[in-house]
């Protein structure tokens, strides 16, 4: 390289590397340490993996994160399921401006707070809420009906929050399959749904693999949606990161907990693109 | 099933029908907290007690409106001065990021463009507590060392920035990056055929090409800056953004006046991605 190359190439390596370094890299680095003191005495810490095992053995701790886990990936497949209609639809079916103009509406509920959303859900659910209302109309209930403060609605919630970010990835990859392969497909015998299996989903699971990782993540780390719509019960892992770090102001606790949501979404994502095959860069680049 | 391929009719029909459902499903949230912002009541519920403007003009107690509720003006104050912060430092880097990865060859570019990936899978709680407990690492040694307080690396404004920035600048370089793909380098070097120092051939040609691109990844990160939530509360200190705000309101129990709010924003971030999509479609 040019000296001037040289010198350009080292300014535009700057940013990037204090940016990973300062505000990634060292930090998590820095929480795993945190997460391995075991505090001895009023500033006095130990190394050692008793944060871990408070972990593992409490069983409220453990259950929290199982369920969670579950719940996420759950929550993932049932967006997966609702999305990839739509998708189809609007990337296949849809055609000039409608197609455009339902892609535009499925944007436009994203682009307003995550808070605004799950407050949206509250009023329809709750029990002075319009659903319990419109069930009492109907002769379908004698009573108001709570349907807030539980499983099914941080399900509801978590659904409605991430069906963008399952959306997008599909609709690009199902718009990029070509019409004529369909036919042919249909040509060659197939019926709607062999075409489905043979032509259209191995053609999308590029998008279906960045759609789940991202809705799959996007569950995992939520925090607002089961605080919001869940009860005393259902408990989800970030709250218990909250509370330790906010509430009890046990960090080693804290930091043992969020390197364990860490670990778990990293593999789950390593897991999905290994079997996929597929590669990070392809998938969210 | 394509439209060049015939269908039964009930078939086809059940599929609209879902669609229009999902549709439906979709608009129902939103639409419900917009219309009991209206609601002459204290609860963003049924029964309909009348239409008001109070919960937006409103001086007097009990339905103080947006615009006369101090704590929500500060808060929208402090989130968009947040977001303006996050946004300009966003596109900052993610341009620079751009053209580091498009125009150099380097050893290790591979590993360091999965590593400039991976905060979008770092759930953002786990980056706000990453972050929180580094900061305090260093303010903690600064003190021990040379009792020097760094009041600003305790929970508060600079650190929800950083925060905020260490995901969207992923996003910001993303969004740039992909246009300057798009770029005819033939044309840079035309210009410096013509006599241009580099500096001018990039910023009279490469970035007015960018422009758009820009733009986008100024709005997107904006809006996401404005809205996030997790990050943000974990590294929040005295002066709570928006979302941190309304969220500490929601658990006391909602008004209307929420909805208000709500739908403010609503308006505010459709009419800014409005503008965007324009924008980028007159180019």
């Amino acid at each position: 390289m040019q000296p001037s190359a040289k010198l350009g190439f080292i300014l535009l390596l700057t940013p990037l590397l204090l940016w990973l370094a300062l505000l990634i890299f060292i930090p998590h680095v820095d929480m795993f340490l945190v997460s391995l003191r075991e505090r001895v005495g009023v500033g006095k810490y130990d190394t050692s993996l008793a944060n871990y095992r408070t972990f593992f053995t409490e069983p409220l701790y453990l259950w929290t994160f199982l369920r969670t886990a579950v719940m996420s990936v759950v929550a993932t497949m049932i967006t997966l399921i609702i999305a990839f209609p739509v998708s189809y639809y609007i990337a296949k079916i849809a055609r000039g401006r409608l197609q455009s103009a339902l892609f535009l509406l499925c944007l436009i509920p994203f682009y307003v707070s995550e808070l605004v959303r799950t407050f949206g859900w509250m009023i329809l659910l709750r029990e002075t809420g319009l659903v319990s209302n419109l069930l009492q109309w109907a002769g379908l209930a004698d009573q108001p009906v709570e349907m807030l403060y539980n499983d099914a609605a941080i399900m509801v919630g978590l659904v409605y929050t991430s069906m963008l970010f399952m959306m997008v990835p599909l609709v690009t990859t199902l718009e990029s399959l070509d019409d004529s392969v369909i036919e042919a497909g249909y040509d060659l015998g197939g019926t709607g749904f062999s075409v489905l299996r043979e032509i259209v989903i191995p053609h999308a699971a590029p998008g279906i693999v960045s759609g789940c990782i991202v809705v799959f993540m996007l569950s995992l780390g939520n925090y607002l949606t089961p605080t919001m719509l869940g009860g005393k019960d259902s408990l989800w892992f970030t709250e218990l990161i909250y509370s330790q770090f906010i509430v009890r102001f046990n960090w080693e606790l804290g930091a043992a907990f969020g390197f364990m949501l860490l670990l778990l979404s990293s593999l789950i994502v390593w897991g999905m693109l290994k079997i996929t095959g597929q590669t990070l860069e392809k998938t969210m680049g | 099933m394509i439209p060049t391929i015939p269908q039964p009719r009930a078939i086809r029909f059940a599929y609209g029908a879902y669609v229009v459902l999902f549709f439906v499903y979709l608009a129902l949230p939103l639409t419900v907290v917009a219309v009991f912002a209206f609601n002459d009541s204290q609860f963003p519920s049924l029964p309909w007690e009348g239409f008001t403007w109070n919960w937006f003009f409103g001086a007097e107690r009990p339905q103080i409106g947006v615009f006369h509720e101090r704590g929500i003006l500060r808060a929208i104050g402090t989130s968009v001065f947040v977001a303006v912060c996050v946004s300009v430092l966003s596109v900052a880097v993610g341009l620079s990021n751009a053209f580091l990865f498009n125009r150099y060859q380097f050893r290790g570019k591979g590993l360091l463009y999965v590593i400039m990936l991976l905060p979008l899978v770092i759930p953002g709680i786990v980056l706000g507590i990453s972050i929180l407990v580094f900061s305090s690492t260093v303010a903690n040694a600064a003190w021990d060392m040379a009792e020097w307080d760094i009041e600003a690396l305790r929970p508060g404004m600079l650190l929800v920035v950083l925060g905020q920035f260490s995901f969207i600048a992923t996003i910001a370089s993303l969004v740039i990056s992909a246009r300057l793909q798009k770029f005819d380098q033939t044309l840079e070097e035309a210009a410096l055929n013509l006599g241009a120092t580099r500096l001018t051939a990039v910023r009279t040609i490469t970035l007015p090409f960018l422009m758009p691109a820009l733009i986008g990844a100024l709005v997107v990160a904006f809006l996401m800056s404005f809205e996030n939530f997790n990050t943000t509360l974990m590294l929040v200190g005295s002066d709570a953004p928006l979302t941190i705000t309304m969220f500490d309101r929601l658990k006391e129990g909602s008004t209307p006046l929420l909805n208000a709010v709500s739908l403010l924003l609503m308006l505010g971030s459709s009419l800014l991605a409005l503008a965007m999509i324009i924008f980028q479609r007159r180019r």
